[in-house]
C-alpha cells in the first residue's frame, strides 16, 4: 500500500471523478489565493507610509462599481462550482442494478462483510476489478463510518437503520478502510484492508473460501425459525402479503402514497409494521424491534431479495 | 421622586432604562422559544416516524389534570396583567393581591403537577424495563414528555420564585413599583411560561385523543 | 495626563483611571464595570488557553510516531475531546466578544457601561461555574466523546464524565447568552447623541452580529446537550435507535447550533480587522455599507448551512444540494470582506507595527481557510474529506489563524488603552511574524495528509503519514513558542512599557478619545459624533500625507515624546 507518501492516486471510477474536481477546484484557489496575496504585497510595499507612489483623488471606478463587480464575479463563480461538483455527482447517486452487494455489518471495533456467496470476512473484503460494488451497511452499536481514502469513498454506519453507497474499484491492489466517526476507545484500530483482484483472480479466491452457507439460503430458515413464515408463507390463512417477488416493485400504501420495496422499506417494515401499512392489509404485524439482531436482519433481506429475483 | 430611585447606571433616563429592560427580555424570550424549539421540533419528527405508537402513549397521559392546570396558567396569566396595570395607576394593595394571585396560582399548578408525576410514576409510565406500553417507540413520547414538562417545571418556579421576590419587596415598601419596569418585563416572562404550556397541552393530552 | 515620577510601581496610573477605582480583591470580583469585567474574562480565557494549548501539544507530541508512544487509547480520546471542549467552549466562543467585545462596545458607542452591569458579572460568573465543571471532568478522569457528543456513543456506551462535561457546556451556554442579550441592548440603546447606526464602527456592527446568533444560537445547543443528558442519567429514550430514535436527530440540533457558532468565533475577528486595517493604512475602508451587509448576510445565512456537516450522514439528495448551495452562498460575503481589506490598503500610508502584521496575516489565512471551505461545501470532495485530516485543517485555518491571530492583534492594538502601556515593539512584531509561519507549518500539511486518507481522532496511524505529522509537531513547536513570547513581553510592559498616551495609533473612533487607561464612567464628559468611522481623509481623496489637522499624527515606534499625545480638536 502507498509506494508514494505524496499522493495516493485513485482507484476507482468515482474516485477518479472526484480528483478531477479536486484540481479544478484547487486551480481556482491557487488563482484566487495568488491575486491576493499579489494584491496585498503589491499595495503593502507600494503604499507603505511615506512612499512616493501616487495618491490624491480616487479614481471614481473606485467605489460601486468594483464592489458590486466582484460581488457578482465571486458569486457567479461559486454558482459555477456548486453546479458543475453537483452535477457529478448527481449522475453517481444511483448503484448500477447489477453491482455486487456487500452486507457491512460495523461493530465496536471491527468490520464483518459478507460477500453474496456467503463468504465472510472480518476487516478484510476481497473485491473483483472492474465491477459496480454496493455496500449495505448497518450498525450493531454507534455510529461509524466506512472510508476508503483510495476510492474517494465514504459512507456512516447508522445503528438502527441502512445506509447504502456504491463504487467501482478500477485498479487492483490492496487498499486501507477506516473507520471515520469516532466510536470509542479502539477507533484508532477500527481498520482494515480492501483488497482488489482481478476478476479470475476473485473468483479463484471465492472458489476457495470455505463455503458457508450463503446468506439468502441463512435467510430462509431464519424466516421460519422467528416465525415470519406463519403468516407470509402462501399457504397461511392470515391475510398477510405473500414476500415472493416483492422486492424492487412499487407497492401502494393505505395512506394512498406509493413506495419502492427496497432494503430501506423491508427493514422498516419489519422493525416498525405499522409505519407503512401495504394497501389491501389489516395492520396486525408485531415489531420486531429488539427481537431480531442486525446480522438476522442482513440475513432477512438477503431472503426476500432473492425470492423477489425468482419470480419478476 | 420614585422615579429617581428606580434610575440606574448607565442610563440617563427612566424611558431608556424601561425600553432597554423591556427589549432585553424580549430578546431573551426569542432564545428561551429556540430552547423549546428544538424539544418541540424533535417530537413532532417523532410523531412522523412513528405515528401510531406516539398516539398510544399519548392516550396514556392524565388529560384532567392537564385541563385544570391550563386553566389555571390561563388564569394566573390574567392576574399578572392586572398586577401590571395596577402598578401602572399606583394602586399598591392591588398589586400585592394580584401578584399574590399569581404566584399562588402558580404553585397550584405545580402542586397538581406533582400528583399526576406520582399518578404517573404507579402507572409505570416512566421509560424503563417495566414500562406500560410494549411498542418501543412509546417510550419515545414519555421521554418527551417527562423532559418537556420538567422543563416547564423548572422555568414556572423561577418565575414563581420572582414574582415572590417581587411581592416581599413591594410589600415591605421603598420599590419604585410604579416607575420600575420589573413587573412588565416579569409579567413578560410569566407569559412566556404560560404559553409554552398552551402548546404542550394539546401535544401531550390532547394529540391521542382527536 | 500627569505624572511620571511613579512609574516604576504597576499600580501608577492616571488617578482617575478605571484600574485605580478600587484596589481590593473584592472590588474586582463584585465589579459592575465593563472593563473591569472583561479583565475578568481576560484571566479565565488566557487561563483556558494555555489549558486547551496544552492538550494540543500533548496531542502533536503523542503524533509525532505512528505508534503512539505515550498515551492509551482512552487517553488519546480523552486529550482531543479536552482541547476540543475548551478550546471551542471556553476560548474561542468567548475570546473576542467577552473580552475586546466587553471593553470596547460601551467605549465606541460612547456609554458608561453596558445596559446591564450586573448581568454582564453574572455572565462571567456562570463562566466560571461552566469552567470549574470542566476542570472538574478533567480531574476526575475526562470525556472520551469527542467535543462533538455524537449520540448514541455518547449517551449510552462512553464511560468517561459525559454529563459533567456537557453540564459545564451548557452553563457556558448560559453565559454567552447574557453577554449576547446585554451587547444587542447596548448597541440599541446607549449609542451617543449622534452615533446613527451607519456611524458605527464595524468592530460593534460584528458584535452585534454575533450577539444576535448568539442568542439564536445558544438555545439550540443548550436543548440537544439538555435532551442528551436526560438520556444519559435518567435513562429516557430520545436519540436511542432501540427505542426508534434517531441519532442523526441529535446532530442536525447539535450543527444547527455549532454551525452558527463557528460565525461566533469569526465574526469578530472580522471587526478586529476592520479597525486594524484601516487604522495603519490611514484609509477609510474600503466599502463601508458593503461591509455592513457582508456582516448581516453571513449571520442570517450561517443559519442555514448547518447540513453540509452531514453529508455523510445519511441526508437525501435533495437536502445535501440545498446546502451545498447554501454553503457556497455563504462564502461570497466572506470573499467581499477579504477583497474589501485589501482594497482598503490601496493608496494608503501603510505602517508595519505588529497589530497590521496580525491583520494582514489573518488576510492570508482567512484566505486560504476560506478557499478550503469550497473544496468542504462540495459533495464530493465533502464525502472525501469529511473527519479526515483535511476539514481539522481547514477549520484550524479560519478559528486559529482567524480567529485567535486576530485576537492577538486586538490585544497588542487596545493594549495601549487598557493598560495604559505600549508593549515592546521589536518583540510584538517579531513574534505576528513567527505566528504566521509556525502557523503555516503546523496546520499546512494537514491540508495534504487529509486528503491522503489520514483521519481525523486517530493516535495509530499508517507509516506513510509520519512526515506530515513530523512537520506539523515541529510547527507546532514555533507556533507554542510564538503564543507564549506576549505572555512574557506584555507581562514586563505593564511594569517597563513606554506609557501609551491617549492615542498612540492615531486612530479614529470614540474609544480613543479617552484617556488610556480610561476612567470609571469612560469619558469625562458625554462624547457627541457627528461624523462617520475611519474619516483618516477627505472623502475620495487619499492624501499624499497624513491629515494633522484633522487627526493627531501615527507616532511611529515612540520617535517623539509619548506624553504629547492628546487629540487635537
Amino acid at each position: 500500500m502507498g509506494e508514494s507518501i505524496f499522493w495516493l492516486p485513485a482507484a476507482s471510477e468515482q474516485g477518479e471523478q472526484v480528483d478531477h474536481l479536486f484540481f479544478l477546484l484547487l486551480a481556482v484557489s491557487a488563482i484566487v489565493t495568488i491575486v491576493v496575496f499579489v494584491l496585498l504585497v503589491t499595495f503593502a510595499v507600494r503604499y507603505r507610509h511615506g512612499s512616493k507612489a501616487k495618491r490624491g483623488k480616487l479614481p471614481n471606478l473606485m467605489r460601486r462599481e468594483l464592489e458590486i463587480g466582484w460581488t457578482a464575479a465571486t458569486a457567479f463563480l461559486f454558482l459555477f462550482i456548486f453546479w458543475w461538483v453537483s452535477s457529478a455527482q448527481l449522475e453517481g447517486y444511483s448503484p448500477p442494478p447489477d453491482a455486487l452487494e456487500i452486507h457491512v455489518t460495523a461493530k465496536q471495533w471491527m468490520f464483518k462483510t459478507q460477500q453474496p456467496s456467503g463468504v465472510r470476512e472480518i476487516n478484510e473484503l476481497h473485491l473483483p476489478v472492474d465491477t459496480p460494488v454496493r455496500l449495505v451497511m448497518a450498525s450493531e452499536d454507534v455510529i461509524h463510518s466506512f472510508w476508503v481514502p483510495a476510492f474517494r469513498f465514504k459512507r456512516d454506519i447508522l445503528p438502527g437503520r441502512v445506509t447504502q453507497g456504491w463504487f467501482t474499484p478500477d485498479k487492483t491492489g490492496t487498499f486501507h478502510l477506516f473507520c471515520a466517526e469516532f466510536c470509542g476507545t479502539n477507533h484508532s484500530e477500527m481498520t482494515g484492508r480492501i483488497i482488489v483482484m482481478s476478476q479470475a483472480d476473485y473468483a479463484e479466491w471465492t472458489a476457495g473460501q470455505p463455503q458457508g452457507d450463503d446468506l439468502g439460503k441463512e435467510g430462509a430458515k431464519l424466516f421460519v425459525a422467528k416465525g415470519c413464515s406463519g403468516c407470509h408463507a402462501p399457504s397461511s390463512k392470515v391475510h398477510a402479503p405473500n414476500l415472493a417477488g416483492l422486492f424492487g416493485r412499487k407497492i401502494p400504501l393505505a395512506d394512498g402514497s406509493i413506495v419502492t420495496a427496497d432494503e430501506r422499506y423491508i427493514r422498516d417494515s419489519i422493525l416498525q409494521p405499522r409505519r407503512e401499512i401495504a394497501a389491501g392489509y389489516p395492520p396486525i404485524m408485531p415489531s420486531f424491534q429488539g427481537v431480531v439482531s442486525e446480522e438476522d436482519l442482513t440475513r432477512l433481506l438477503a431472503y426476500i431479495r432473492s425470492i423477489g429475483k425468482e419470480t419478476p | 421622586m420614585s422615579n429617581d430611585a428606580a434610575l440606574k447606571e448607565p442610563f440617563e433616563s427612566l424611558d431608556r432604562q424601561r425600553l432597554s429592560a423591556a427589549l432585553g427580555m424580549w430578546i431573551f424570550l426569542a432564545s428561551e422559544v429556540l430552547f423549546f424549539g428544538g424539544m418541540f421540533l424533535g417530537m413532532t419528527i417523532y410523531r412522523q416516524i412513528h405515528p401510531d405508537a406516539i398516539m398510544e402513549a399519548a392516550r396514556e397521559t392524565n388529560v384532567l389534570f392537564g385541563s385544570i392546570n391550563t386553566a389555571l396558567l390561563l388564569i394566573s396569566s390574567v392576574t399578572m396583567v392586572l398586577a401590571d396595570k395596577a402598578a401602572e395607576k399606583g394602586l399598591k394593595s392591588a398589586v400585592l393581591a394580584f401578584l399574590a394571585a399569581t404566584a399562588a396560582l402558580g404553585l397550584c399548578f405545580l402542586v397538581l403537577k406533582g400528583f399526576e408525576y406520582r399518578e404517573d410514576i404507579h402507572e409505570h409510565l416512566v421509560p424503563g424495563p417495566d414500562f406500560k406500553l410494549h411498542t418501543p417507540a412509546a417510550q419515545l413520547f414519555f421521554g418527551f414528555y417527562w423532559i418537556m414538562t420538567g422543563v416547564h417545571a423548572v422555568h414556572l418556579t423561577i418565575a414563581i420564585v420572582a414574582v415572590s421576590t417581587y411581592f416581599v419587596r413591594i410589600w415591605r415598601g421603598g420599590f419604585p413599583f410604579e416607575g420600575s419596569a420589573a413587573l412588565p418585563v416579569l409579567g413578560l416572562y410569566w407569559h412566556l411560561v404560560d404559553i409554552i404550556w398552551i402548546f404542550l397541552y394539546p401535544l401531550l393530552y390532547l394529540g391521542g385523543r382527536t | 495626563m500627569t505624572d511620571a515620577a511613579a512609574i516604576r510601581s504597576a499600580e501608577a496610573k492616571e488617578p482617575p483611571s478605571y484600574l485605580k477605582a478600587g484596589r481590593t480583591v473584592a472590588s474586582w470580583l463584585t465589579t459592575t464595570d465593563h472593563k473591569r469585567i472583561a479583565l475578568l474574562y481576560f484571566g479565565s480565557i488566557t487561563f483556558f488557553f494555555f489549558i486547551g494549548g496544552a492538550a494540543a501539544t500533548l496531542i502533536r507530541l503523542e503524533l509525532i510516531s505512528p505508534e503512539g508512544r505515550f498515551f492509551t487509547n482512552d487517553g488519546y480520546n480523552r486529550l482531543f475531546t479536552l482541547h476540543g471542549v475548551i478550546m471551542v467552549w471556553f476560548f474561542l466562543v468567548p475570546s473576542i466578544p467577552t473580552t475586546f467585545g466587553n471593553f470596547l462596545l460601551p467605549l465606541m458607542v460612547g456609554a458608561k457601561d453596558v445596559a446591564f452591569p450586573r448581568l454582564n458579572l453574572m455572565s462571567w460568573y456562570l463562566n466560571m461555574a461552566g469552567g470549574l465543571l470542566v476542570l472538574a471532568c478533567l480531574i476526575l478522569g475526562g470525556v472520551d466523546t469527542g467535543w462533538t457528543f455524537y449520540t448514541p456513543f455518547s449517551s449510552m456506551f462512553s464511560n468517561g464524565y459525559v454529563v459533567l462535561a456537557a453540564a459545564a457546556v451548557f452553563v457556558a451556554g448560559f453565559s454567552t447568552i447574557a453577554t449576547g442579550v446585554n451587547f444587542i441592548v447596548t448597541v440599541h440603546v446607549l449609542r451617543a447623541p449622534g452615533m446613527t447606526w451607519f456611524r458605527l464602527p464595524l468592530f460593534v456592527w460584528t458584535q452585534y452580529a454575533t450577539a444576535a446568533v448568539i442568542v439564536l444560537a445558544t438555545p439550540v445547543l443548550a436543548i440537544s446537550l439538555l435532551l442528551l443528558m436526560a438520556e444519559r442519567l435518567f435513562g429516557l429514550p430520545i436519540f436511542d435507535p432501540a427505542h426508534g430514535g434517531d441519532p442523526v436527530l441529535f446532530q442536525h440540533l447539535f450543527w444547527f447550533y455549532s454551525h452558527p457558532a463557528v460565525y461566533i468565533m469569526v465574526l469578530p475577528a472580522f471587526g478586529v480587522i476592520s479597525e486594524i486595517v484601516t487604522c495603519f493604512s490611514r484609509r477609510r475602508i474600503f466599502g463601508y455599507t458593503a461591509m455592513i451587509w457582508a456582516i448581516l448576510g453571513i449571520a442570517v445565512i450561517g443559519f442555514f448551512v448547518w447540513g453540509h456537516h452531514m453529508f455523510v450522514a445519511g441526508m437525501s439528495p435533495f437536502a445535501a444540494l440545498v446546502f451545498s448551495f447554501l454553503s457556497f452562498v455563504v462564502a461570497v460575503p466572506s470573499a467581499i470582506k477579504v477583497f474589501n481589506w485589501t482594497f482598503t490598503l490601496y493608496r494608503g500610508q501603510i505602517y508595519f507595527e505588529a497589530p497590521m502584521i496580525y491583520a494582514l496575516g489573518f488576510i492570508g489565512l482567512f484566505t486560504t481557510g476560506g478557499l478550503s471551505g469550497l473544496f468542504t461545501a462540495s459533495l464530493p470532495i465533502d464525502v472525501h474529506v469529511t473527519d479526515s485530516y483535511f476539514v481539522v485543517a481547514h477549520f484550524h485555518y479560519i478559528m486559529v489563524g482567524g480567529s485567535v491571530s486576530a485576537f492577538f492583534g486586538a490585544l497588542h492594538f487596545w493594549w495601549p488603552k487598557i493598560t495604559g502601556r505600549l508593549a515592546p515593539d521589536r518583540w510584538a512584531r517579531f513574534s505576528a511574524i513567527l505566528m504566521y509561519f509556525g502557523f503555516n507549518f503546523t496546520f499546512f500539511p494537514q491540508f495534504v495528509m487529509g486528503y491522503l486518507g489520514m483521519n481525523r481522532r486517530y493516535h495509530h496511524y499508517a507509516p506513510e503519514f509520519q512526515i506530515y505529522h513530523v512537520t506539523s509537531s515541529a510547527g507546532a513547536a514555533i507556533l507554542a513558542a510564538a503564543y507564549l513570547l506576549p505572555m512574557g513581553y506584555l507581562t514586563w510592559s505593564l511594569f517597563y512599557g513606554r506609557k501609551a498616551g491617549d492615542n498612540p495609533w492615531g486612530a479614529t473612533g470614540l474609544e480613543w478619545q479617552t484617556t488610556s487607561p480610561p476612567p470609571r464612567e469612560n469619558f469625562v464628559e458625554q462624547p457627541r459624533v457627528d461624523e462617520g468611522p475611519y474619516l483618516y481623509h477627505p472623502d475620495q481623496v487619499a492624501p499624499f500625507e497624513e491629515a494633522p489637522e484633522r487627526r493627531q499624527q501615527h507616532d511611529p515606534q515612540g520617535k517623539s515624546d509619548p506624553t504629547r499625545a492628546g487629540m487635537e480638536e
